[in-house]
């Protein structure tokens, strides 16, 4: 099953008719989902890779009945394409921009959550349940159908976790890249807890990395509310502090937001996390007890 | 990004709030004239991004414009962690009564802004935050329906008298302005100084910037210094690279943040020392390897690079291409340990294997490997 998205998830291509929206349609269709159309403003008519663009997410919600939205939009547009989104019937927005200003994403968090909709990013990779649908980026081929549950902060660091875990022979249910902005539309929380209820996730993998307190917090929530086995990964112990490493959220400022922390705040909670990326599937079996 | 504390005051000022009379000088000679302008007594304070300064000696008080010249020029030729001082700020020493602090950033927790208040200014916030934590007040700003001038008057009033009330409430207000105007995620005052009776001014003053918000401004951008970043992270940086110097000796090129931090962890964990991070980013031209291995050959340090690449979006043969011209162009005085796994990752392998160079493909092996290589080298 998976959560968030499978194979009847009808997904609108925000900036489809740009460079990297045309070229991800393409990958998401040969994955097999289910893309109905892509909205670019003054572009309405035309067609990608066989799929009607329209001009606005409104329009293309009404005439292919889409439930989800994936954003490629420059940062620049992206406040615009958000908000269009949340206003436009869509229930689920994923936002794959990189470089969206931290202050904008305070308004657009709270506006889309006043709506009752969910979104994935900024500044990710999007997401896939694995056999089912892809709405992102990340390579399908690397996946594998089964039951653990993936959620990360990080890009390429979740395709290497994930292929260990494929290699292990643990497939996924569904694997989330929440993004690497200091705003994000959904934490560890949100998805914990959607993981938590779905039948086909028996294991939930956490990637973590240095900067804010979301990974703390999750642990919290962790010892409180979840039931099924979680393993985590934090990457930045080396990095030093104050000095913004790639993402724009992965930075300790005034003490906070250490790997050190972060690890601690896991292991008191009951979480194995794991010092290298391969050995994520070793501790994820001897909690399954497999 | 971080500017000066001279740079910081004019936006202060151009917001309305009030910062003692003061200039940024040069040389001596220049501070001893601002001295004369502004009226003495003056302090003279040493303009570097890192924290500090006053413990280093870089910010000192003058009483005659015989000695403003004299501990200008001593300050002027200071280095403060490895910073040399370039410039100081000459403003006028003011007589504070008592020290508050006022500030506004954005919590990423709660995804608002936070206006952050003490009436304990003048020590390192972050430390009485955890020494004591009852000293600080908060109060959110809601995003979408800007500030609430009576919770933040209510807030306030809980650390100032009703005398200075006033002006802290408004102070607040163009701080949070300031904040939005410009994607800040910083702008902080410390000391917020009582002066005589009933004024309060910026006595001195920190702005940073939210890099993501750069593009929508200009005018911030322009008061970029090269201090805050090294000339390789500058390079870097224009090349479409992030980069972050560090101590050790193995020089990494990786895609992606997150396994870049993951690439340094396990170097680090199987006794080796990274000597920088380095996210080629996606969608990788062959040029973006080119310069990174410019960039990192740089290094007298190094004894070996690892290039480790999961190729989503980056493609495997782009940066095999990269490795090649980069081989024909410059000489690489350390071993060079690849690995490549993802998209394209056969295409990518067999250029490799024309130019009779191989790649790993688990990441746990090539930075054994790449350790290795570092030790025969020595």
């Amino acid at each position: 099953m998976g959560i968030l998205i499978d194979e009847s998830t009808k997904v609108l291509v925000q900036g489809i008719t740009g460079r990297d929206g045309s070229f991800h349609t393409a990958s998401m269709l040969e994955y097999g989902t289910k893309v109905v159309g892509g909205v670019t403003p003054g572009k309405g008519g035309q067609e990608v890779h066989g799929l009607p663009v329209f001009d606005s997410v409104a329009e293309g919600v009404e005439k292919t009945g889409a439930d989800c939205s994936v954003i490629f939009v420059p940062a620049r547009f992206a406040t615009a394409a958000l908000r269009e989104a949340a206003d436009g019937g869509i229930g689920l927005v994923i936002c794959i921009t990189e470089g969206i200003p931290v202050l904008e994403m305070l308004g657009n968090y709270h506006y889309i959550r006043k709506k009752g909709i969910r979104l994935i990013g900024p500044n990710c990779p999007g997401l896939i349940s694995p056999g089912k649908s892809k709405v992102g980026i990340m390579p399908g081929h690397i996946h594998k159908p089964g039951g653990i549950g993936v959620i990360s902060r990080s890009g390429t660091l979740t395709y290497e976790v994930v292929y260990n875990l494929t290699m292990k022979d643990l497939g996924q249910s569904t694997c989330i890249g929440i993004g690497g902005d200091p705003v994000i539309g959904s934490g560890y929380i949100d998805l914990l807890e959607i993981f938590e209820k779905d039948p086909d996730t028996s294991g939930v993998v956490i990637i973590g990395e240095i900067g804010g307190e979301d990974e703390e917090q999750a642990a919290e929530y962790i010892k409180s509310s979840i039931s099924k086995p979680v393993v985590a990964f934090i990457s930045g112990r080396t990095a030093p502090p104050g000095k913004r490493m790639g993402h724009a959220g992965a930075i300790i400022s005034g003490g906070r937001g250490t790997a050190e922390a972060k690890v601690k705040a896991f292991e008191q909670a009951g979480v194995p996390v794991a010092d290298r990326p391969d050995k994520i599937p070793e501790l994820m079996k001897e909690k399954l007890g497999s | 990004m971080k500017i000066h504390e001279y740079q910081a005051r004019e936006l202060l000022e151009a917001y309305g709030v009030p910062v003692p009379p003061g200039k940024v000088a040069r040389s001596a000679e220049e501070a001893a004239s601002i001295a004369k302008e502004i009226g003495l007594p003056v302090v003279i304070k040493a303009q570097v991004l890192v924290g500090g300064r006053g413990k280093a000696g870089g910010v000192k008080p003058a009483h005659s414009l015989e000695e403003a010249r004299e501990v200008a020029g001593k300050i002027l030729k200071l280095t403060i962690k490895d910073i040399p001082v370039e410039a100081v700020l000459v403003a006028k020493a003011v007589d504070i009564r008592k020290e508050y602090y006022l500030s506004v950033t954005v919590d990423r927790s709660n995804k608002k802004a936070v206006c952050i208040v003490s009436a304990s200014g003048g020590v390192d916030i972050e430390e009485l935050a955890v020494k004591e934590p009852e000293k600080i007040l908060k109060c959110y700003i809601d995003p979408l329906l800007g500030p609430n001038e009576k919770a933040l008057r209510k807030t306030l009033s809980s650390a100032f008298p009703k005398g200075l009330l006033d002006q802290a409430v408004e102070a607040l207000l163009n701080l949070y302005h300031l904040l939005v105007d410009k994607d800040c995620s910083l702008v902080e005052i410390n000391p917020y100084a009582q002066i005589g009776e009933s004024s309060l001014i910026a006595a001195d003053a920190k702005i940073n910037f939210d890099d993501n918000g750069l593009p929508k401004h200009a005018e911030v951008e322009a008061l970029r210094t090269a201090e805050e970043y090294s000339r390789e992270e500058i390079e870097a940086k224009e090349a479409g690279l992030s980069f972050v110097s560090l101590e050790g000796d193995i020089g990494c090129i990786v895609n992606g943040a997150g396994l870049a931090m993951a690439t340094m962890d396990l170097i680090k964990l199987f006794g080796g020392q990274p000597a920088n991070f380095l996210d080629v980013g996606g969608s990788s031209s062959p040029q973006k390897v080119l310069t990174a291995l410019q960039i990192l050959t740089r290094n007298r340090n190094l004894k070996a690079i690892l290039i480790n690449i999961f190729g989503g979006i980056t493609r495997c043969d782009d940066i095999a291409k990269g490795i090649l011209i980069a081989r024909d162009q410059i000489d690489l005085p350390v071993p060079l340990v690849i690995r490549l796994i993802g998209t394209n990752e056969k295409e990518g392998r067999a250029l490799l294997e024309q130019a009779g160079l191989e790649a790993a493909s688990e990441m746990t092996e090539a930075v054994k490997k790449v350790l290795e290589q570092a030790k025969a080298g020595v």
